[in-house]
């Protein structure tokens, strides 16, 4: 398999980077290269191997619903790059 | 007792001088910023030091003491790589994205580090999100090894692996996502230990590869690496991913006989891709151990030819999603842009460094629509076939054996152009992130002045085992902790 211009445009999209034209001709060769070191995978049979997600086997980890202390306002805001009147100030989602 | 001798002493012999008086926590304290002063601008390991507020712990520490209050390691002084949290203090994870960041909260690994009274020196140098092997990838500052200048440190937790090979700490936490804490330590010559994926909690490391992260200890030896580990580990209802276990429970470290301990050394871990000195050094370490009693098989685990592959389709993109979170909304800088979309776009150009971006771009492919089944469900289910190899060499073997790392340290500069050559070095250590195993890497010699790495391995939970075998296997090896002439 190899990835072609418009699929890089497509992947850079999905993963919200933007990239000038310089960046996507050159991603696509370090893309390309590091799929053709992958398809080595494709010659194992894995047939009816059930897919690995995590290495400890673990499901349904509940916690008590309980009220407690959380972080205040002002301490979860301070990192924001633009905040106002206690919230995150988001850039404009839906134009007039 | 003078600051040089105080800053080649292990951490469980200054937390007993503490304790007996001998000496006092901010003595100890500041003898190491000073020797942090002194030699950081050659090395490069630390990103943030807040002499102040370390000086202001140590008092604290002292106060335990006292009272008699302390536990095994208060008043020794740690680093911590800057992917783990700390309120109050600059976490940047070596990205221009978190520049300034601030945690409101401390990691769980810090709240008990803190709590048992250890004093936090700074915070080290690592790539960019933890995604290298070199610490080449951070975005402000090289890191040198120690024992060569001119060479990288390994990475990605290069700047914990330095600081405490060139005397700077006696103890730093890392991260181990395919290797980060194994091989920096392997090629700076100190010991570093990833426990068990679940035995210490994530929460408030960043995420890279959240199945596959797992925060590890380094020092100059197998104890001091025991005894902090006993510190960092435990549940913790913070991180759902964190066993339903206590602490690792290794401070009863005992000398003994490695006679009839059952060793496998996999073939796909000593390729012809091993440097010959590399080679040269576990033989000789073999032989060593097997005078002493252990007994050696050669066992072959066909899936790791397959490592990584697997582990550079797995880690970017469960990476991909846990780098969404960086939008320039909650924290970090926010770039001007066209609408909400161009605001993220541009704020994560401009943010995210070169390699960072390649790994979100080659997880996002390998989870889009078209590529998953091909990519990333079949790395999972080799993954399974690695797992399942391992749980069956574990029921006839003690530990894997093999080299840390293929080669010693290499030049900065030398394996940056091409975007494969670091990432293939990378097959030893992966398994055990794979198979959530723990796993050490011990200083077992020299090959032309560089340190070479000795790779231990363990079943699943095996933590206290593994750390026992390393204790007698270092004790077997005639490398005495010996010490970079840079300075």
């Amino acid at each position: 398999m190899s990835i072609s211009i418009n699929e890089v445009r497509h992947v850079a999209r999905l993963a919200r980077l933007e990239l000038d034209e310089s960046e996507i001709l050159s991603f696509q060769g370090e893309l390309n290269a590091l799929i053709g070191h992958f398809e080595d995978i494709q010659t194992i049979d894995s047939s009816g191997i059930e897919p690995l997600s995590h290495a400890v086997a673990m499901q349904n980890i509940w916690s008590e619903d309980t009220v407690a202390p959380t972080l205040p306002r002002d301490r979860a805001l301070a990192n924001a790059p633009i905040s106002r009147a206690g919230l995150f100030v988001v850039p404009t989602i839906i134009e007039d | 007792m003078n600051g040089e001798l105080l800053t080649e002493t292990s951490a469980a012999e200054l937390a007993r001088r503490i304790r007996a008086r001998e000496v006092g926590c901010v003595e100890v304290a500041e003898a190491y910023l000073d020797r942090i002063e002194a030699l950081d601008t050659k090395l490069g390991c630390f990103l943030t030091v807040d002499r102040a507020k370390t000086l202001g712990q140590a008092k604290a520490a002292q106060d335990l003491v006292d009272r008699s209050e302390g536990g095994s390691l208060t008043g020794v002084p740690i680093a911590l790589k800057d992917n783990l949290s700390t309120e109050g203090m600059e976490t940047t994870c070596a990205s221009k994205i978190l520049k300034g960041y601030v945690p409101p909260y401390d990691a769980t690994v810090v709240s008990k580090l803190k709590r048992e009274g250890l004093t936090i020196l700074g915070k080290s140098n690592l790539d960019e999100f933890a995604m290298g092997t070199s610490t080449e990838n951070s975005a402000f500052q090289l890191t040198r090894n120690p024992w060569d200048l001119d060479r990288s440190p390994g990475g990605s937790s290069g700047g914990s692996a330095a600081a405490v090979a060139a005397g700077m700490a006696p103890l730093a936490l890392g991260s181990d996502t395919g290797g980060s804490v194994r091989q920096p330590a392997a090629l700076c010559g100190v010991v570093g230990f990833k426990p068990t994926y679940g035995r210490c909690s994530r929460y408030g490391l960043i995420a890279f590869g959240s199945s596959l992260d797992q925060i590890g200890p380094f020092g100059k030896t197998v104890e001091d690496v025991a005894l902090i580990s006993e510190v960092i580990t435990g549940h913790d209802p913070m991180d759902s991913t964190s066993l339903s276990m206590g602490p690792v429970a290794a401070h009863g470290l005992r000398s003994g006989s490695l006679k009839g301990l059952k060793v496998a050394l996999p073939k796909e871990l000593f390729g012809s891709g091993t440097h010959p000195g590399v080679a040269e050094k576990i033989q000789e370490s073999i032989d060593v151990l097997a005078r002493e009693g252990a007994e050696f098989t050669e066992i072959s685990l066909p899936s790791l030819g397959f490592g990584v592959t697997t582990y550079y389709i797995i880690a970017p993109a469960e990476a991909s999603s846990n780098l969404a979170r960086f939008d320039g909304v909650r924290f970090g800088p926010r770039s001007e842009g066209k609408g909400h979309i161009g605001v993220v776009e541009r704020t994560r150009a401009e943010g995210f460094g070169h390699e960072v971006k390649t790994r979100i771009m080659i997880g996002t492919y390998a989870l889009s629509a078209g590529y998953y089944d091909a990519y990333y469900v079949r790395a999972q289910q080799v993954r399974a076939m690695m797992q399942q190899e391992f749980n069956q060499a574990f029921q006839k073997y003690d530990v894997v054996l093999s080299p840390t790392s293929p080669v010693p340290a290499f030049k900065l500069g030398e394996l940056t152009q091409d975007p494969m050559a670091l990432k293939l070095l990378d097959y030893c250590t992966i398994p055990a992130n794979m198979g959530g195993m723990p796993g050490i890497s011990l200083n077992c010699g020299f090959t032309d002045g560089l340190p070479v790495g000795l790779q231990l391995l363990a079943a699943p939970l095996e933590d206290e085992k593994l750390l026992q075998i390393a204790f007698c296997v270092e004790q077997a090896l005639p490398t005495a902790t010996q010490w970079p002439s840079f300075s």
